[in-house]
């Protein structure tokens, strides 16, 4: 797919930046672009509610209260409680913690690592490039899903490798993305006058590609944000992500959640409407950073 | 795996002279002939053969093919009993290590070809003395046959090594189908994907992923039964596709057992048209702790670590969401071996004032110089009811001050996990498909002689207390022994935790009758006593 | 042309073999076993030599490449062997589940792409109006949501208000089209949801970007009738990109709907995956990952081809 990326996009949006003062560019996009700003304020309420869990939780979402099982809503327990007794909303505000981790954690490594292999792929051509898009496309032809499974199988199911596990297969996806931004840029005839003048292969990358492939960085980042919070939610609702205790969205939708979805439905129900609205505002907001960035390229 | 005992002579004699008559219907009406029983299956049999599967997917669908020569008997709760099924009488030799059975006349195959004592020794050999290249689960749990005779059609002997009183429970597996002796003689594995047998039912059809028909046997032995005219058993593998279809009435039951919130939506939904039997399941939960890990050797923190379970409200609780409900001991509680629940009280972590257990267990860890512990604890990878089980202990030993991780580990790792020893605490099982306290407590003797022994640990005394125990010649002596045994592993060296004794339920339709349910999803399967009202 | 054509078809093959190689020595590293796991069932003691004689039985006791050529060769002449689990031929246990996951793979694009073509070219249309918004939030919504979740919301609805249940057999469509339907309708549903969110957000995008065209400004300069112009140029060249997503996506389903088939009891594909993974079944795992990497594979070439005939740039790359 040919991308096309203006190479001053990010220019552009960095000297209006400068021009209006930071307060100013944040008053232009909410004008502009309300969509994105109602995202971009719901991800920031989040991640302050998840800084926040152990000042504004009412009670310990490990603590398990037999005497209050499956207890629906009421005063005392604002989204009822669990098959054990903990406090649904407890739980759901720690869970925005095992969320963003994992979501910033597997989408920034994982954007990362893809941008440094597209790049380099990209800058260094030939043979490097061809094995590396054919290891890049046996990754992507592999099933997301066995994959992560696989790698949870094999080096333990803990936090750090699930993120592992959610990154590995988002690295390809981005390398391809940026490959093609930066392959663009390579051609540009200022790049071989800057061979020419005899500046070096790192300031090069350093001073010409990677501004210019920061925009579908930032992109693929924040598309990712969302894709791995699903992911984590699907594995650890087949049990291959987080484990009980920990209060995570997808774990809570697990198990005892379906078996007493009839007579306690609360416990499906809040959770899921947790992973879809932090989601959704990783998306909105995505979404309108693409807008601003370059209108013209095509994310999924 | 047996061990040596001599003499046991008064149980020896209690289970040879008893039972010489065969079952009477239980029924308090009369029982109805007709109609096709419908139950679910979670699991399809691997192969047909009884004597190489270990799953119960291989027992629901295909014991009623079969008979065995002895089997429990169907309408005792406890399924300790044996009857003879295909065995008309029995006696054992003097020194007890002779047992000849005298088998049924009249019995015909499904082929029709006529069961004589060469079938049931051809039937044993192949369980215990397998040809090269045929696969027997169970040879291992015969050590002490020595040799099978058939000195006569009608007369089957079993040399034993030495005597062992448990040898007749043993022989009840319900795996041990009795195969036509011309068949394996020809072809050794052709039992693994046919079936001829001198069961209640004839086999009629099976569809892979789908279902397995058996129709009614009119040449039975057993005259009168069947009831029923035919059986279809219909696999499912998710738990609520059964549910659904007890629920929807298109299928009278599920014979491993139900969760209590799936119990309790089929109720609610049928009401009265819904019968629940519910027993103890021979199964449960067990606490490995790697005495080979630091500071798991010292047995104040293993203590400390039973001591901060409060297993009578975790019972009451944990009975409303997972598969699990009695406090118990080495032995499923009702059972003739079970210490009844006064005695045990007198356990660490057994007794009623969890305040003060809760207290002494932090001054056994503070003087084990363990006071902040934190370790992982890796659970199997099974939803139910690991799952719950394992949020409640780690809830439990946080009330202690320990800190606890859960990490799972794949049914398919798990095993290695367990026997590598790769681990500092880890979640273990016993699960028996009969009960009795050999079977039962085998595993807990020291490494060297139980392979399945995961925590890690050498113990002469408890040794010497199992073979006690088993050599026990008099009830009270065995009785006396066992609760030493248990004292011991449990209290005095807590080499292991017993959580909750797992809890069968089978909500079943009104209709179904003459089934009794027993704590093992093994025993009474051959559906001859079942029958259907309208 | 021909070339191009040739070489992208070429350039599969690595990539094949690659997933081959991938997964056979992925599924040997992850620890665990199936004999092991076959005859301990409940009880955990199983006899070393029943584990070695079933071991050598599948000829786990070979050395690695043995195995490999072995499997390898068996693929080229389309015998995908046993499964490990069960002892049926391959082909045949897919078959059993291959149906339904075609037929509900079917039925979510249709129901997706039925949703997603008017609303994203209307929202395309009228772009920034409440339209467009209303479009953009219905389809970043069906992205986030959880597909499974949304299963779990839709059974708890049809139980507690319509007091009804789907049906939990799979009856296949010519056997009884209405049972059929009735079962596989919900979980449709939900997943069309989901892929009628991306299908809309392309459609979108590519809309605009066609409308933004040089030639339809010129079009419209000539004086075109709108309907017109629509007609014969934007849509039909948005539908390129549109359709490729589509194709992906469905590729996707196949084998990928792991945890909606759990929530709603379908014996699918993605079931089978999930279950040979977890009982260590290397030739079912080997055999299914190769027919997922090759559905993608080939409608990715079939997408190349697409766009090298497009735009002419591409094919000298």
């Amino acid at each position: 797919m040919a991308i096309n990326v203006p190479f001053d996009a990010v220019e552009l949006a960095a000297t209006q930046a400068a021009r209006a003062g930071w307060w100013g560019t944040v008053k232009d996009f909410s004008r502009r672009r309300p969509l994105g700003a109602a995202g971009a304020a719901v991800v920031l309420l989040l991640v302050l509610v998840a800084f926040s869990a152990n000042l504004i939780a009412p009670y310990d979402p490990e603590k398990v209260d037999f005497g209050a099982m499956l207890a629906r809503p009421s005063a005392a327990h604002w989204l009822g409680t669990d098959a054990f007794g903990r406090d649904v909303l407890s739980r759901l505000i720690y869970g925005s913690r095992t969320a963003l981790l994992v979501g910033f954690g597997a989408a920034v490594i994982g954007a990362t690592a893809g941008a440094v292999l597209g790049v380099g792929s990209a800058f260094f051509g030939g043979r490097v490039d061809l094995y590396l898009q054919r290891v890049m496309d046996i990754f992507i032809a592999f099933p997301l899903i066995i994959l992560a499974l696989a790698i949870v199988a094999i080096l333990g199911n803990t936090l750090p490798n699930l993120i592992m596990a959610i990154t590995i297969p988002m690295i390809p996806r981005c390398a391809i993305v940026i490959r093609s931004s930066a392959l663009s840029i390579r051609e540009m005839p200022y790049v071989d006058a800057a061979r020419a003048a005899g500046f070096g292969n790192g300031r090069i990358i350093l001073r010409h590609m990677l501004p210019n492939v920061m925009a579908p960085y930032l992109i693929m980042l924040t598309s990712f944000l969302g894709q791995a919070i699903l992911l984590e939610a699907s594995l650890s609702f087949l049990g291959l992500g987080v484990q009980e205790p920990t209060a995570a969205w997808g774990l809570m939708l697990r198990g005892a959640a379906v078996d007493f979805a009839e007579s306690a439905p609360w416990m499906a129900v809040f959770p899921g409407l947790a992973i879809s609205l932090a989601v959704f505002a990783f998306n909105l907001f995505g979404d309108s950073l693409r807008d601003a960035l370059d209108p013209k390229l095509r994310t999924l | 795996m047996r061990l040596p005992i001599v003499g046991r002579v008064t149980i020896g004699l209690l289970l040879a002279t008893a039972l010489a008559v065969p079952v009477p219907a239980v029924a308090q009406d009369k029982p109805r002939y007709g109609g096709e029983l419908t139950f679910v299956v979670p699991s399809e049999p691997p192969s047909f053969d009884g004597h190489r599967e270990e799953t119960f997917g291989t027992i629901h669908p295909i014991a009623p093919h079969y008979n065995t020569l002895f089997r429990t008997d169907p309408t005792d709760n406890t399924g300790t009993k044996v009857v003879g099924d295909l065995a008309e009488s029995w006696q054992f030799s003097k020194d007890m290590r002779t047992l000849t059975v005298k088998i049924r006349q009249g019995v015909k195959f499904h082929d029709g070809g006529l069961l004589t004592s060469k079938d049931v020794k051809a039937s044993y050999d192949h369980i215990i003395f397998p040809p090269a290249g045929v696969a027997s689960s169970r040879k291992g749990a015969y050590i002490v046959v020595e040799a099978i005779e058939a000195p006569d059609p009608q007369t089957v002997r079993f040399r034993l090594k030495w005597p062992e009183s448990s040898f007749l429970l043993n022989l009840a597996s319900p795996y041990n189908f009795i195969y036509r002796a011309e068949t394996l003689a020809k072809d050794p594995r052709w039992y693994e994907t046919h079936i001829n047998g001198t069961g209640p039912f004839k086999f009629v059809e099976y569809v892979k992923g789908s279902h397995w028909v058996g129709k009614k046997n009119p040449d039975y032995w057993d005259k009168g039964k069947p009831y029923l005219d035919g059986y279809r058993a219909v696999f499912m593998t998710s738990s609520s596709a059964m549910v659904a279809a007890v629920r929807g009435e298109r299928a009278h039951a599920q014979f491993r057992g139900f969760s209590p919130s799936e119990r309790d939506s089929i109720v609610q939904a049928l009401g009265n048209k819904i019968t629940v039997q519910e027993s103890p399941w021979n199964c449960v939960i067990l606490v490995a702790i790697n005495h080979e890990k630091k500071p798991f050797g010292d047995k104040r923190v293993r203590k400390a670590l039973t001591l901060a379970l409060d297993r009578y409200e975790g019972s009451k609780a944990l009975s409303k969401i997972a598969i699990v409900k009695d406090v118990a001991g080495i032995q499923v509680p009702g059972t003739p071996w079970a210490t009844p629940p006064a005695e045990l009280e007198k356990l660490a972590g057994y007794g009623k004032d969890i305040a003060a257990n809760r207290a002494e267990a932090k001054r056994l860890l503070k003087e084990a110089g363990a006071e902040n512990l934190s370790f992982t604890y890796k659970n199997r990878g099974v939803a139910m009811p690991y799952e719950p089980l394992a949020v409640w202990v780690i809830d439990q030993w946080r009330q202690i001050g320990v800190t606890v991780k859960q990490e799972v580990v794949e049914a398919a790792a798990y095993y290695a996990t367990l026997r590598g020893g790769d681990f500092e605490v880890a979640a273990d099982f016993q699960c028996g498909f009969i009960v009795e306290p050999d079977l039962d407590i085998y595993k807990f003797q020291s490494a060297s002689i139980s392979h399945a022994n995961y925590s890690r640990y050498e113990d002469k005394v408890l040794d010497e207390l199992y073979v006690k125990q088993a050599r026990a010649v008099d009830a009270e002596e065995r009785r006396k022994a066992l609760r030493a045994f248990e004292k011991r592993l449990l209290d005095e060296e807590v080499h292991y935790i017993y959580t909750l004794q797992w809890h069968r339920i089978i909500p079943h339709s009104a209709k179904m009758h003459g089934w009794t349910i027993t704590p093992s999803h093994y025993l009474n399967q051959q559906l001859d006593t079942v029958w259907l009202s309208e | 042309m021909w070339k191009y054509i040739v070489k992208r078809f070429f350039l599969m093959i690595p990539t094949l073999l690659g997933v081959a190689v991938f997964i056979f020595f992925l599924m040997r590293i992850v620890p665990g076993d199936i004999v092991e796991l076959r005859f301990s069932g409940e009880s955990s003691y199983a006899s070393k030599e029943n584990l070695a004689a079933e071991r050598a039985r599948f000829g786990l006791d070979k050395p690695l490449w043995r195995q490999f050529v072995t499997w390898m060769w068996g693929v080229v002449r389309l015998d995908f062997g046993t499964s490990m689990w069960t002892g049926a031929p391959i082909l045949e246990e897919i078959k059993l589940r291959f149906a339904l996951s075609l037929q509900l793979a079917i039925m979510a694009t249709a129901i997706g792409v039925l949703i997603a073509l008017p609303l994203g070219v209307a929202a395309a249309l009228k772009q920034d109006t409440w339209i467009d918004y209303l479009a953009r939030i219905v389809s970043i919504a069906g992205i986030a949501t959880p597909s499974f979740w949304l299963g779990i919301l839709m059974i708890l609805t049809l139980l507690v208000v319509f007091h009804w249940l789907p049906p939990m057999v799979y009856t296949p469509f010519w056997v009884n089209p209405w049972q059929n339907v009735i079962q596989l309708i919900w979980p449709a549903l939900a997943v069309g949801y989901r892929l009628s969110a991306v299908v809309t957000r392309m459609t979108r995008s590519a809309m605009l970007e066609v409308l933004r065209e040089d030639y339809i400004r010129t079009a419209r300069a000539k004086g075109l009738v709108e309907r017109l112009i629509l007609k014969r140029h934007a849509i039909k060249n948005a539908m390129l990109p549109v359709l490729t997503v589509t194709g992906i996506e469905f590729a996707f389903l196949m084998g990928g709907l792991v945890v909606t088939e759990q929530v709603f009891n379908l014996n699918g594909l993605g079931l089978l995956f999930v279950q040979a993974v977890a009982r260590r079944d290397y030739t079912m795992t080997q055999a299914l990952v190769l027919l997922v990497a090759s559905v993608f594979i080939i409608v990715n070439f079939f997408m190349d081809l697409m766009y090298g005939w497009l735009d002419p740039r591409i094919r000298y790359r």
